[in-house]
C-alpha cells in the first residue's frame, strides 16, 4: 500500500482531534460554519473549495469537494470548468512571474 | 445511460429476495447495517404511523422508458405487471372508506393503464387532490395528445421526473435524448398552463441524483433549476422536490456493478438524520401494488415487504383503516435511503430547508 495517501483517512480525519481535542474542535467548527450558506450559496462554495483542491493538489479534498459539487447539483461540465478556473489561475501565475524574468534580464542583460 | 429491465435481462437481481440479501450483508465498521437500532437510539422506536393521508396507487410496471435508476423496474416489456379492473374498483371502495386527501397515481408510467383517466375521474369525483407520477416523455406520444389539458381541466397535479436541469445528468440517468424530450414537454405543460402560478395546475418536479451520492439541499437547488431553466428555455416549475436514490431494483443493480454499493450505503448510513423520521412517506400513505397488495411504501412493495397491520398481510379488498392503523411499519437497511441528510420521501425532502445534508 502507498504509506502516503490511504482512501480510508477521509472517513477517518474526525481522529486528528487525538492529540490535540480542542483544536480539532475549533478547526471543525469553522470548517463547518465556512461552508455554511452565506453571502455565497453553498453550490458556489463547493465550486470554489473543488478548484482550489486541484491548486493544493490534495486528493483527499478532490474527492471530498467532487462529491460535494454533485450533491449540490453540479455536473461534470460545471465542475470541469471549475478545474479549469484552477489552472488559469495557476498557469497565469506562473507566467506572470516571467515579467520578474525580464525585469532582471534587462537589468543583468547589455 | 440504456438500460433493459432486470427481468428481461433474467437478473439475478430481478428478485426482491436477492436484493434483500445483499442488502443484509452489507456491514458498515464491522457491524451489519440495522435501520431499527438506528431508530432506537434517536428515541423513534417502534417507527408508529401517522394519520393516513395519502393514498398510492401504482397501476403497474409498465413505462415507454427504461432509466437507469428504476426502483420499479418498469420498462416497455413490463406488461406482465397492470393493475386489473376489479383492483382497481376495490382501490376506490377502499378509498371511500378513508379520509385521505390525496390519490397519488405511480407506475410504471400510469397513464399507460387504460383505465387511468377513468380512475382520475373517479377520484376527483370524490373531492381527492390527484396527483399524476409523470416521466414528461409520455406526454409527446401521439396517443397521448391532449392529455396535458385534460388534467388540467381536472386539477390534478403533476409530478414529473427531471434528475437535473442540464442536460448530462438527466441523459445519464434517463437514456439519450431523455432531456430534450423532458424540455419539450415542460413546454407543452407550460402550454396547457401547468408551472404558471394556477393552483389547479401544480407542476411539480422530482430530480434524483445522477449517481452515488446524496441529494443536495432542495431550497436552495429550487433557486437555481427555476433560474436556469428559465434562462435557458423559458420554462417554469412551481416546485422542486430532492430526493435521494433508494438502494434498490435497478439503481442497487447499478450500484453493484460500478462498486458503488458499500460506499453509498456507508455514506446513507453516516448521514441519518433523526429530524427526517417525522416526515417518512410511510406513516401517513397506504401503497396498493398492482395486484393489490398494500405496502407501507413504494420502496417496501418493490422489495416484496407486505404491511403487517395486526402482523399479518392485508389485500386492498380486506382494507380497513382502523386496522391499517394498528400496523408496525416494516423497515429494512434501504430505508437509510429516506433519512439520509435532509430525507427523502414522495414530498420531498422531510427536514426543512434548514437540514442540508451532512457530508
Amino acid at each position: 500500500m502507498n504509506p502516503y495517501y490511504d482512501h480510508a483517512h477521509l472517513s477517518k480525519f474526525g481522529d486528528i482531534a487525538e492529540g490535540a481535542p480542542e483544536l480539532a474542535k475549533k478547526f471543525f467548527e469553522y470548517y463547518g460554519a465556512v461552508f455554511a450558506a452565506g453571502a455565497l450559496s453553498q453550490r458556489e462554495k463547493a465550486l470554489i473549495a473543488l478548484a482550489v483542491s486541484h491548486t493544493v493538489q490534495c486528493p483527499y479534498c478532490i474527492d471530498s469537494w467532487t462529491t460535494g459539487s454533485l450533491e449540490q447539483g453540479a455536473d461534470l461540465e460545471q465542475m470541469t470548468e471549475a478545474v479549469h478556473v484552477a489552472c488559469a489561475i495557476r498557469g497565469g501565475a506562473s507566467l506572470v512571474h516571467g515579467m520578474q524574468m525580464k525585469a532582471h534580464v534587462k537589468k543583468e542583460g547589455m | 445511460m440504456t438500460v433493459a429491465s432486470l427481468r428481461s435481462r433474467r437478473a439475478p437481481l430481478s428478485s426482491s429476495a436477492i436484493q434483500l440479501d445483499i442488502l443484509g450483508r452489507i456491514e458498515i465498521d464491522g457491524s451489519p447495517l440495522n435501520f431499527d437500532a438506528t431508530l432506537a437510539h434517536a428515541g423513534s422506536m417502534p417507527l408508529a404511523p401517522s394519520a393516513l393521508e395519502i393514498f398510492q396507487i401504482n397501476l403497474g410496471k409498465l413505462c415507454n422508458m427504461t432509466c437507469g435508476h428504476c426502483h420499479v423496474d418498469a420498462g416497455p416489456d413490463r406488461t406482465d405487471a397492470m393493475m386489473s379492473r376489479e383492483i382497481v374498483e376495490a382501490c376506490l371502495a377502499a378509498l371511500d372508506r378513508t379520509s385521505v386527501h390525496t390519490v397519488d397515481l405511480t407506475g410504471g408510467a400510469p397513464e399507460l393503464h387504460p383505465d387511468f383517466r377513468w380512475l382520475v375521474e373517479e377520484a376527483r369525483r370524490r373531492g381527492k387532490h390527484v396527483i399524476d407520477r409523470c416521466n414528461l416523455s409520455i406526454l409527446l406520444l401521439p396517443r397521448f395528445a391532449g392529455l396535458a389539458d385534460w388534467l388540467g381541466e381536472r386539477g390534478v397535479e403533476i409530478v414529473a421526473s427531471l434528475p437535473h436541469y442540464r442536460k448530462r445528468n438527466t441523459d445519464a440517468q434517463r437514456g439519450d435524448g431523455a432531456y430534450d424530450k423532458s424540455i419539450e414537454a415542460l413546454r407543452l405543460l407550460n402550454r396547457a398552463g401547468y408551472g404558471t402560478g394556477d393552483p389547479r395546475r401544480v407542476l411539480t418536479l422530482m430530480s434524483n441524483p445522477a449517481g452515488a451520492f446524496l441529494s443536495g439541499g432542495q431550497a436552495a437547488m429550487e433557486k437555481e433549476w427555476r433560474e436556469a431553466l428559465v434562462r435557458e428555455w423559458g420554462v417554469t416549475f412551481d416546485r422542486l422536490f430532492a430526493l435521494n436514490n433508494m438502494p434498490i431494483s435497478r439503481f442497487l443493480d447499478w450500484l453493484v456493478e460500478s462498486e458503488n454499493l458499500e460506499p453509498y450505503m456507508d455514506r446513507l448510513a453516516r448521514s441519518f438524520n433523526p429530524a427526517a423520521i417525522d416526515g417518512l412517506m410511510c406513516r401517513n400513505m397506504v401503497s396498493v401494488s398492482w395486484d393489490g397488495r398494500l405496502f407501507d411504501c413504494d420502496f417496501n412493495q418493490m422489495l416484496d415487504l407486505d404491511a403487517l397491520p395486526d402482523g399479518a398481510a392485508m389485500r386492498i379488498e380486506e382494507f380497513e383503516p382502523a386496522i391499517w392503523q394498528r400496523r408496525r411499519i416494516v423497515t429494512r437497511p434501504h430505508c437509510f435511503g429516506c433519512t439520509a441528510g435532509a430525507g427523502s420521501s414522495c414530498g420531498g425532502a422531510t427536514a426543512g430547508a434548514g437540514a442540508d445534508g451532512n457530508r
